[in-house]
C-alpha cells in the first residue's frame, strides 16, 4: 500500500533521493534548495542510505564533481537554485555533451540582481539550451514522482543525457502538502540498478573522456546529442506510463486541464497551474470554455503535441515566469508560438509575463486573462500582449 | 564494451559513426598519429659510443626513445620532434643532431 | 622507496607518443616522470585541467593515455577528480568494482594557481585521496604566453609586455606549494626536471602512495614562453635549483624538509640570462631590477631554510 504523508517539496524530492539511493551527491547550499542536501546528509548520518555526500566549496564544483562521479561509473546527482545553477553554466553543457546520465534537482528561483530568493523560472529557462532534459512540477507529488522517473529516462541507452527535475522555489519547495509515497521496494524495482556500459573505473577497458575536437567532429557530435534528446521523447512517455502502472499516476509531456473543448487556454509551467485550475473551474461555472495546458516536459520540447492540444482553441495566452529581454516576451512564449506557427497557424496566441521574483499570481488575475482572450475573440477587443501581470504603474 | 577502433573515425566520418559523447574506449591511440614530420633537425644515435646510461630516456618529451631489457634502441622517428634535449644531456656524444628529417 | 634508475626506465611507457605538444616541451617530460612513479600493474585514472597538455594529449580520437583519463574544464580539475575518487570509494564499498585505483590530476599554472585555485583548495581541504600535479611553466602558454600568478617578476609576457614604460610583470610569483601546505594536507612536494629524475620520481611516488590529498609543484619550462633553445631545458632547470629560484623541498605530514642545498648558491643572473623573457633586465640601466630580483629570491630562500630548520 502506498504511504500517505505530509511533506514539503524539498522533503518529497529528498525522500525520493533516499529511496533511489544514488552513489554520489556533491552539493553546495543555496536558498531555496538548501534543505535537499541537508535532508540527504541527515539520512546518511542516520544510516538510512549509503550515498557519499561531498560538501563542495561551490556549485561549479558540485556539478564538476557530479560529472566526475558519473564518468567514473556512479549514479550521481546534485541540487541547486538560481545563481548556483548560473555558476554551473559551462558544466551543464559538459555533462550533456559527455552524455552523462546524472540528475540535478533544481528549485527554481529568480536570478540576481537584485538579489531575490523567490520563485521564477529564469534560472532553468536560461539553461534550456544546455542539453539537459528538463521536467517541471506543479506540486510536491509531481516532484517526487518526477525524481523517481528521472534515472529511468536519463540512463536509457537511446538517451544518456543529464536530467533536471524542477520545482518552484518556496511555493512548492517549502509548502507542506499531502503526498502519496511509494514503498521502498517498489521504487527500487522501478528504478533498477545502474549498470553503465562505459566508465572510467571499468578495469577491462580504459576510457578517455572530454577531448579537444576540431570542427570536423563538432557538428557531428551535436547531431548525435540532439538525436538522443529527440529519443528522450519516446522514453519519457514509456516511463511515464509504466510509472502509472506502479503508482496510479501516469505522466506525459503535459497535463490538459479541461482543454478538450476549450475556446480559451492558458499555457504555463509549474505551481501557478494550481491557481489557474481554480480560475478555469470558476469560468466554466459561468459558461466560459476555459482550459489549461500545464507543460511538464520543456526539454525535449513537445512542439507537435502542444500544437495538437491547442489547435481547436480560439485564443491562447502563454504565461512566462521568466523575462527574455527580446522585447516581445519570454522563452515559453517564443517556443509555443513557433510550434503553433508550424503546426496550428490559425490559433491566435499571446505572451504574458507573470510571477517574477516570487510575485503572487492570483485566481482573479488568471480569470481576467481568460476574459481578455474572450473579449478579443468575441468583440475584437485588442489583447494587450507582452505585459507584466500584477505590475504596479 | 568493445574497444574503439579509431582507424574507423576520421574527419570524414558521418555523425552516426562518432563515438557517443566523444568517448574513446582504448589506450594510447595517439601512437597512430605521426608527429615525426614536424622535425626540422633529427637526432642520430651512435650505438658504438652509447654506454647505455639511459639518461636520454626520461628527458624525451615525446616518449620516442624505446627501452628494451635495460637497453635503449634507436629513435622512434614516427614521433620524435627533433628538440635535441637527448643530444644535449648525453655524456658520451652518442647522439648528434643533423639538419632536416 | 629506493630509486633504481635503470629499472624505472625499463617500465612500460604510460604517456604514448603522437601527442601535439611542442618540440622540447617540459610539460610532457614532467607528466612522463610522474606517471612512471606508478607501480607497474597499478591502475590509475588521470585527470587534466584544460591547457596545452589537455588539448594536445587528447585530441579526438587520439588519446596519449594508457590509463583512463578525464578532462572536464579549465577551473575544476580538483573537484572533478574529487568526484571520481568519491565514486571509486562508493562503488568499491558496494562491491561494484574490484580493482584498486590511484588518481592523479595534471594542471598548468593557469588551471592551478589561478582559475582552478578554488576548486583545488576545496579538493585539498576535503582531503580526497588523489595527487594534484601542477606543471608550472609560469604563464598561460596555451593561449599564447599571458602572465599568471606563477609568472616571476619582470618576465616579459603578452599581457605584461616590456616597453618604454614597462619592465614586464610587476608582481612577485605566488608561492603555491606553501599555500597548499597550509591546507594541512599529508604531502606537498616541489621539484623540477633534473639529472636522473630521482627527486621528482621519489616525490611523485610518495604523493601517489600517501593516503589523502597530495600536491606536487613541478617547474616545467616552456621553450616558447621562456624563449630559450629547446635543447637547453635540463640546464635551465638545474640553474633554477642552483640559484635557489626553485628550491627542492617537501612538506611531509607538516614537516618541512629541504631536499637540496647548493654548495655555492649561484647568482640569479645565471638563471635569467639564458631566457629571452628576461632579456631586458640585462640592458644598461636595469641593474637594479636584477638586484631586486636577487633580493626576493634570497628572502624566500631564507624563509624556506627557516621553515625547514624547525
Amino acid at each position: 500500500m502506498a504511504v500517505r504523508e505530509r511533506l514539503s517539496g524539498n522533503e518529497a524530492v529528498s525522500y525520493a533521493i533516499k529511496q533511489v539511493n544514488p552513489d554520489v551527491m556533491p552539493a553546495f547550499p543555496i536558498t531555496p534548495s538548501t534543505e535537499i542536501p541537508q535532508y540527504v546528509a541527515n539520512y546518511i548520518a542516520n544510516g538510512e542510505m549509503d550515498t557519499d555526500f561531498i560538501p563542495v566549496e561551490s556549485e561549479h564544483s558540485s556539478m564538476s564533481a557530479t560529472i566526475g562521479a558519473s564518468a567514473a561509473g556512479a549514479r550521481a546527482l546534485t541540487a541547486t537554485s538560481s545563481c548556483g545553477l548560473a555558476l554551473m553554466w559551462e558544466e551543464l553543457y559538459v555533462a550533456a555533451s559527455n552524455r552523462l546520465p546524472l540528475a540535478l534537482c533544481l528549485v527554481n528561483r529568480a536570478l540576481s540582481g537584485p538579489i531575490n530568493i523567490n520563485c521564477d523560472h529564469s534560472d532553468s529557462m536560461g539553461a534550456r539550451d544546455t542539453g539537459f532534459i528538463q521536467i517541471y512540477a506543479e506540486n510536491n507529488q509531481e516532484v517526487y514522482d518526477n525524481f523517481i522517473q528521472a534515472y529511468r529516462i536519463s540512463e536509457h541507452k537511446d538517451v544518456r543525457l543529464p536530467i533536471m527535475i524542477c520545482q518552484d522555489g518556496f511555493i512548492t519547495s517549502h509548502a507542506v502538502e499531502n503526498i502519496e509515497l511509494l514503498e521502498d521496494d517498489k521504487v527500487k524495482n522501478f528504478v533498477g540498478e545502474y549498470e553503465p556500459e562505459n566508465y572510467l573505473l571499468n578495469a577491462s577497458q580504459p576510457m578517455s573522456l572530454g577531448p579537444y575536437a576540431v570542427s570536423n567532429y563538432y557538428m557531428e557530435t551535436k547531431m548525435a546529442q540532439n538525436t538522443a534528446m529527440q529519443n528522450a521523447k519516446q522514453v519519457i512517455l514509456e516511463v511515464g506510463k509504466e510509472f502509472g502502472e506502479v503508482s496510479g499516476r501516469s505522466y506525459g509531456f503535459f497535463e490538459e486541464y479541461r482543454l478538450d473543448d476549450a475556446d480559451y487556454a492558458l499555457v504555463m509551467i509549474g505551481s501557478a497551474a494550481g491557481t489557474t485550475k481554480d480560475a478555469v473551474d470558476a469560468l466554466r461555472e459561468q459558461g466560459i470554455k476555459a482550459g489549461l495546458l500545464k507543460l511538464r516536459v520543456f526539454r525535449p520540447f513537445p512542439d507537435e503535441e502542444i500544437a495538437a492540444a491547442l489547435k481547436n482553441c480560439k485564443a491562447v495566452a502563454i504565461m512566462d515566469r521568466c523575462e527574455g529581454f527580446r522585447g516581445k516576451g519570454g522563452p515559453l512564449g517564443a517556443e509555443v508560438k513557433a510550434a503553433l506557427y508550424d503546426h496550428a497557424k490559425d490559433v491566435k496566441a499571446f505572451n504574458l509575463i507573470y510571477g517574477l521574483g516570487g510575485r503572487d499570481f492570483t485566481v482573479e488575475e488568471a480569470e481576467e486573462i481568460y476574459k481578455a482572450l474572450q473579449a478579443y475573440d468575441k468583440e475584437g477587443k485588442p489583447f494587450a500582449e507582452y505585459r507584466y501581470i500584477g505590475l504596479r504603474g | 564494451m568493445a574497444a574503439t577502433d579509431i582507424t574507423k573515425i576520421t574527419e570524414k566520418s558521418s555523425w552516426q559513426d562518432i563515438t557517443e559523447g566523444n568517448q574513446i574506449y582504448a589506450a594510447g591511440t595517439s601512437r597512430l598519429f605521426n608527429t615525426g614530420e614536424w622535425r626540422t633537425q633529427t637526432p642520430v644515435f651512435h650505438s658504438e659510443k652509447c654506454k647505455q646510461c639511459l639518461l636520454c630516456v626520461p628527458v624525451c618529451p615525446d616518449s620516442s626513445i624505446p627501452v628494451c631489457e635495460s637497453k635503449r634502441e634507436d629513435f622512434d622517428y614516427d614521433h620524435c620532434k627533433g628538440c635535441g634535449i637527448c643530444a644535449k644531456v648525453c655524456p658520451f656524444d652518442a647522439i648528434s643532431m643533423k639538419e632536416g628529417q | 622507496m629506493s630509486y633504481n634508475f635503470k629499472a624505472e626506465m625499463n617500465k612500460p611507457e604510460r604517456l604514448a607518443p603522437g601527442h601535439r605538444m611542442c618540440a622540447g616541451c617540459g610539460g610532457t617530460i614532467a607528466v612522463r616522470a610522474v606517471l612512471r612513479a606508478l607501480h607497474e600493474g597499478d591502475k590509475a585514472v588521470i585527470g587534466n585541467a584544460t591547457g596545452c597538455l589537455e588539448v594536445s594529449t587528447f585530441m579526438y580520437p587520439y588519446t596519449s593515455y594508457e590509463d583512463s583519463y578525464i578532462h572536464n574544464a579549465f577551473e575544476n580539475a580538483g573537484a572533478t577528480m574529487g568526484g571520481v575518487e568519491t565514486a571509486y570509494n562508493v562503488l568499491k564499498r558496494k562491491g561494484k568494482i574490484k580493482d584498486d585505483y590511484k588518481f592523479i590530476t595534471f594542471g598548468g599554472d593557469g588551471g592551478t594557481y589561478d582559475i582552478g585555485f578554488q576548486s583545488l583548495s576545496g579538493a585539498m581541504e576535503r582531503n580526497h585521496d588523489f595527487v594534484y600535479v601542477c606543471y608550472d611553466n609560469g604563464a598561460y602558454m596555451n593561449t599564447g604566453i599571458q602572465r599568471s600568478s606563477a609568472t616571476p617578476m619582470y618576465a616579459d609576457t603578452t599581457t605584461t609586455p616590456v616597453g618604454s614604460q614597462s619592465n614586464g610583470k610587476m608582481q612577485n610569483r605566488k608561492d603555491l606549494a606553501s599555500i597548499i601546505a597550509a591546507h594541512d594536507v599529508p604531502y606537498v612536494g616541489q621539484s623540477t626536471l633534473l639529472g636522473n629524475f630521482k627527486d621528482l620520481h621519489t616525490k611523485a611516488e610518495k604523493a601517489i602512495y600517501t593516503e589523502g590529498a597530495c600536491f606536487l609543484n613541478v617547474m616545467a619550462p616552456c621553450p616558447r614562453g621562456w624563449r630559450y633553445p629547446t635543447e637547453d631545458i635540463m640546464e635551465i632547470c638545474k640553474l633554477g635549483v642552483e640559484t635557489c629560484y626553485w628550491p627542492l623541498f617537501e612538506v611531509d605530514h607538516g614537516k618541512w624538509i629541504l631536499n637540496y642545498e647548493p654548495k655555492k648558491k649561484l647568482p640569479i643572473e645565471d638563471f635569467l640570462r639564458p631566457q629571452g623573457r628576461f632579456k631586458h633586465l640585462f640592458k644598461k640601466g636595469n641593474e637594479d631590477l636584477i638586484v631586486q630580483f636577487q633580493e626576493e629570491v634570497d628572502r624566500r630562500w631564507e624563509e624556506l631554510q627557516f621553515k625547514c630548520s624547525r
